[in-house]
């Protein structure tokens, strides 16, 4: 589904963050990211979501070139990705449920046909009581929960969330994994970037770890 | 992907229309924030520079139409002047010269100045109460033409010359060349100020719809990255920008319109007082004809339209800069 060979990336004329990355996300997929601060998790993370291009190599996602895909067909592409911003990027003026809802709106869907879903939705990352509640009111945890659920609105065929328990508690943490987990054996690919340690013994699944831009994979 | 089987799940909740009853939500939230602070400050920016740009049109406008009335009034009559002279019979050469005048075509009527009225005319220079016997003062004929067929005036000379010696006619050519000459002039200066105007306020409402999108930009690159569609994000503002446009500029125009209509009906309503007096003599009559109320509505058409299409543009270049870090990651932050 998503495949990387050679890629190096570079900022302006300083050194390549990352290197020689070749690997493959497929279908259905469970991987970690990881690596110390500053290796590059955030970079290869915006590699997979195509607001990064690379210096070098080939990216392929969903059987396309990124190199050569007009900047008009993107936004058609990112909608088969979910992803979790580490700053949550939620809209101010809109309430919990609005943003959850926005992927559901940008796509020109009716209110009616989609009403039930985010609701659920909502309800089973806990913040069924926070429905009509803007982001400036909410928690950092409930406002991870926010980018989670708005993520996972519209059934992704892949998920890419950067630190995504970064800012709750461990149950919430468990909780948010045990999602991860759920949609995963729906059927999406999950990438998760994380430093935490404790999190990725919950789940038997690949570990990539990013080490001075190089990436090394444990099945 | 395969079938999931949260769908069959959902549909079955999305049956049961009690769930959707125990939640009650608000309307949904435009997908464009409403006006804020930065936004009520594009407003008052865009009403100030439509009321300067519909103050000036109208000012133009009463010129341009000022001096064309005058250009008009000059060309569509002329005057025979007759001197006093020894044995001339005053009256019966002013009829005489008014029947000659009536008898060409292209003349539509010939009027005596009578001595109330010429007494009237010496006023200012020889005040009230003069004996106009004790002096040679002329009296005038005025003659109304036909602006579009106007009569033979050289043989209107000859005609007098031949029957009145005394009599001369003035056809207003060399005033009617400086007024055209003045008008033009003020005209001119008048368009030339009316396009700084609206230069000024085309780039003052860019640069301040610009300077708000600024701070909207976060929210073009949350829509952009949950998959909408560089039209929906520009429709989507170019609709909030529209209404911030329409109100300030409508606002200002209002203003204006309203400002000629007051001054118009004051001195309507105080003639002949000394205030009005030396307010028309200086700025001349506040009437502005229907074209002055139009052209205003015009601005404000054109200023709403021109904060639309800037903030559509910025929305589409603030995506091509994103897409531009895309290609050059040495202009994204680093992670």
């Amino acid at each position: 589904m998503i495949h990387f060979e050679n890629v190096g990336l570079r900022y302006g004329m300083g050194p390549e963050v990352l290197r020689d990355l070749t690997f493959d996300i497929p279908k259905g997929s469970f991987q970690f990211l990881t690596g110390p601060s500053g290796a590059g998790k955030t970079t290869l993370m915006r590699l997979l979501f195509m607001s990064l291009k690379p210096t070098r190599g080939l990216i392929r996602m969903f059987g396309r070139d990124i190199a050569v895909i007009p900047g008009e067909e993107l936004p058609l592409l990112r909608r088969r990705i979910g992803i979790v911003f580490q700053d949550f990027r939620l809209l101010d003026h809109m309430t919990t449920y609005e943003n959850v809802a926005l992927p559901l709106r940008v796509r020109g869907k009716d209110e009616a046909s989609y009403r039930s879903d985010v609701i659920e939705l909502l309800k089973w990352v806990g913040l069924g009581e926070r429905i009509n509640v803007l982001p400036p009111v909410l928690s950092g945890g409930e406002k991870q929960r926010v980018a989670i659920a708005r993520a996972l609105i519209d059934q992704p065929e892949v998920l890419l969330a950067d630190e995504p328990t970064g800012n709750v508690d461990p149950p919430m943490a468990r909780r948010l994994l045990n999602l991860f987990t759920e949609l995963n054996r729906l059927g999406t690919a999950v990438v998760i970037a994380t430093h935490d340690l404790t999190l990725m013994d919950r789940v038997d699944a690949r570990r990539m770890i990013l080490t001075g831009g190089r990436l090394d994979i444990h099945d | 992907m395969t079938e999931r089987a949260t769908n069959q799940n959902r549909s079955k909740r999305r049956a049961d229309p009690k769930r959707d009853r125990l939640v009650s939500l608000r309307p949904m939230a435009p997908i464009v924030p409403p006006v804020n602070v930065s936004g009520r400050a594009l407003m008052v920016v865009i009403a100030i520079m439509s009321f300067l740009c519909a103050l000036t049109l109208g000012a133009v406008t009463m010129v341009q139409e000022k001096a064309e009335a005058w250009q008009s009034d000059v060309s569509r009559e002329i005057t025979i002047q007759i001197k006093p002279d020894d044995g001339l019979e005053m009256e019966t050469a002013l009829s005489e010269a008014r029947t000659i005048a009536l008898s060409f075509p292209g003349t539509l009527s010939a009027d005596i100045v009578d001595r109330a009225a010429t007494s009237r005319l010496l006023e200012p220079w020889l005040g009230e109460g003069f004996d106009m016997d004790e002096l040679p003062v002329p009296r005038l004929v005025i003659v109304t033409i036909d602006e579009t067929a106007p009569p033979d005036f050289a043989a209107i000379r000859q005609k007098l010359a031949e029957a009145v010696p005394a009599a001369v006619l003035d056809d207003h050519r060399a005033w009617a060349n400086r007024l055209i000459s003045m008008a033009r002039i003020t005209v001119l200066i008048g368009v030339g100020i009316l396009t700084l105007m609206f230069a000024t306020t085309m780039l003052t409402v860019i640069f301040a719809t610009r300077g708000v999108m600024a701070g909207n930009r976060h929210i073009v690159e949350v829509l952009h990255f949950v998959g909408a569609e560089t039209s929906f994000i520009g429709a989507e503002f170019q609709k909030r920008f529209l209404l911030i446009g329409l109100k300030g500029a409508a606002a200002g125009g209002s203003v204006a319109a309203l400002g000629f209509l007051l001054l118009a009906a004051w001195q309507s309503n105080s003639m002949a007082t000394a205030l009005n007096d030396q307010v028309t003599a200086l700025f001349g009559r506040f009437t502005l004809s229907g074209a002055g109320y139009f052209g205003i509505v015009g601005i404000v058409i054109l200023i709403s339209a021109m904060t639309a299409v800037t903030t559509r543009l910025t929305v589409i270049r603030t995506i091509r800069e994103i897409d531009r870090q895309r290609a050059d990651p040495s202009l994204a932050e680093i992670g």
